[in-house]
């Protein structure tokens, strides 16, 4: 039986086979990004041993390159740069709002913890 | 970028029947959902930077943990998380060309790309039972307690044991005889119950003082005119003592092994290689956070500690309660978190076999729309998604 009060969103993600074509090279891209970055990072990490230096620098590289292998993940994978600007507010809006809440609340107690541990025992 | 969406004026989107999203109710709730699963993951992840930044140097890092690769053994750090990792976004990708495919309408292609999706899956899980087994057995070194309390892990080749040879007989295993199975398993659980020695001397002595100090305890128990006796006694003892002092101050070699029925076997092995030991609790000598001892010294002070003939001075593996890598808390989260996400793995291989069936029989096709393979998209991205933070987080940093 066929409801004509449905809509059905999802014809609108319909496309032609030339279409199909321009997202494979768009997904084959990256692919290829996110592969690059894994192996730049395990390299990174093989060289830049955590007594060095520049291993505050190689970390927050680190970090930074999660974050942008994250975004190419679900605004490409997940399709959510294609969604309505809103819909894509109203997921990641309130998310990071208190991820960065909770991350500075928890690393910054624990930093705390820790050089107590240090100065007076466990 | 709204390509998905077709442009309607603000009248028509919120004066009712129209989703102001333009997104059906079943991708919007996929995507509520995932985010308050990303929240659950997120507080994990947190609460391991807690007790890790907490915890300062006595953490474990994720390359002197992680450096082995199935059939190479030893000295690839990171690789086969590396790998792990690869495999996941391989198997991403097969599922946005599913997703591709089905906008196309195009049932054999979101098929093949389906169940390329569900091997990927596979793989990824058994990767990581393995590298769960490996955790949970262990290195051939383990973690030990040095003379001074402290505990170190160890890092190196360890040189394999190529027999035992009885030296002095017991129940079972007749003297000179040369033992050569099970080796390795048999000098841990020596190591781990206090069943390695210096010397045959020394397990001689120890067994003497050990008569002397029951026979002693007996005469004071009340056997009368004995009192010469015990003074013989003690004399004897005091002198083993001595006597102990000397077969220790003795250089290390890789020492005998009390097998269980007593008998006393040389262990004949081959040297260590590159050995490294890294303070992870603090003593009353070496202190957490200072440059590891290696070389020569370093395999001394293994040997010296393991070959007390003590207890528990040595932990291989991991279980919930101790691992060889750092503190308690380090085994308890590598189970938690990976083992979470691995559950999740596990569901979208299911839940994808499920959707592969529903695509096969034409369900779908049917319907004039591919979301359903949509939606079970979303989720196995965001299965990826988890991992691209684990593998940071948990593996690299």
């Amino acid at each position: 039986m066929l409801r004509d009060d449905l809509i059905e969103y999802s014809l609108h993600t319909h496309h032609s086979e030339e279409h199909g074509k321009k997202i494979r090279k768009k997904i084959f891209f990256v692919t290829i990004l996110l592969t690059a970055i894994t192996v730049g990072e395990v390299i990174l990490g093989a060289f830049i041993h955590q007594s060095s230096s520049l291993w505050p620098l190689v970390k927050w590289t680190f970090v930074a390159l999660t974050l942008l292998k994250a975004g190419y993940i679900v605004m490409v994978f997940m399709h959510l740069g294609d969604e309505k600007k809103w819909m894509r507010n109203v997921i990641l809006i309130p998310y990071f709002i208190f991820v960065a809440y909770l991350i500075f609340i928890a690393i910054w107690e624990a930093l705390e913890v820790g050089s107590a541990i240090a100065t007076y025992g466990n | 970028m709204d390509e998905h969406s077709i442009e309607l004026d603000s009248k028509t989107l919120w004066g009712g029947k129209e989703s102001p999203f333009s997104t059906s109710y079943g991708k919007l709730m996929m995507w509520f959902f995932l985010v308050s699963d990303a929240l659950t993951f997120t507080g994990l992840l947190i609460a391991y930077g807690y007790t890790r930044h907490a915890a300062q140097a006595a953490w474990p890092i994720g390359e002197e943990t992680f450096n082995s690769m199935p059939f190479l053994g030893h000295g690839y750090p990171l690789l086969y998380v590396a790998l792990m990792t690869f495999i996941l976004i391989v198997s991403s990708v097969t599922m946005v060309l599913a997703v591709e495919a089905g906008h196309r309408m195009d049932k054999a292609g979101v098929t093949k790309w389906m169940i390329a999706t569900i091997i990927g899956g596979f793989f990824f899980v058994g990767s990581q039972a393995w590298e769960w087994s490996h955790f949970i057995h262990g290195s051939e070194f383990g973690k030990i307690e040095l003379t001074d309390g402290s505990q170190a892990i160890v890092r190196g080749h360890f040189g394999e044991i190529e027999n035992f040879t009885v030296l002095q007989g017991g129940t079972h295993f007749k003297a000179n005889q040369v033992i050569k199975t099970d080796l390795l398993h048999q000098f841990q659980h020596a190591a781990e119950t206090g069943g390695l020695y210096r010397s045959e001397e020394m397990v001689n002595n120890l067994r003497e003082q050990k008569n002397i100090i029951a026979s002693l305890k007996m005469d004071t128990a009340g056997i009368e005119g004995s009192a010469l006796k015990v003074t013989a006694l003690r004399a004897n003892l005091i002198s083993l003592k001595k006597q102990l002092e000397v077969i220790k101050s003795k250089p290390v070699t890789s020492g005998v092994i009390v097998l269980h029925d007593g008998s006393i076997a040389k262990i004949n092995k081959e040297s260590d290689e590159h050995m490294m030991l890294i303070t992870k609790k603090s003593g009353s000598k070496y202190v957490v956070g200072k440059a590891p001892i290696e070389g020569k010294n370093a395999a001394d002070m293994y040997y010296e500690s393991l070959q007390e003939g003590v207890p528990n001075k040595v932990v291989y593996g991991a279980n919930l309660k101790q691992n060889e890598y750092g503190p308690q808390q380090y085994g308890q989260f590598f189970f938690f978190i990976t083992g979470f996400h691995g559950f999740h793995v596990f569901s979208g291989v299911v839940i994808n076999i499920i959707i592969c069936i529903g695509v096969v029989m034409g369900t779908y096709h049917k319907r004039g729309h591919y979301e359903m393979v949509e939606k079970t998209g979303l989720y196995w991205h965001f299965v990826d998604l988890v991992w691209v933070f684990v593998f940071t987080f948990f593996y690299l940093l």
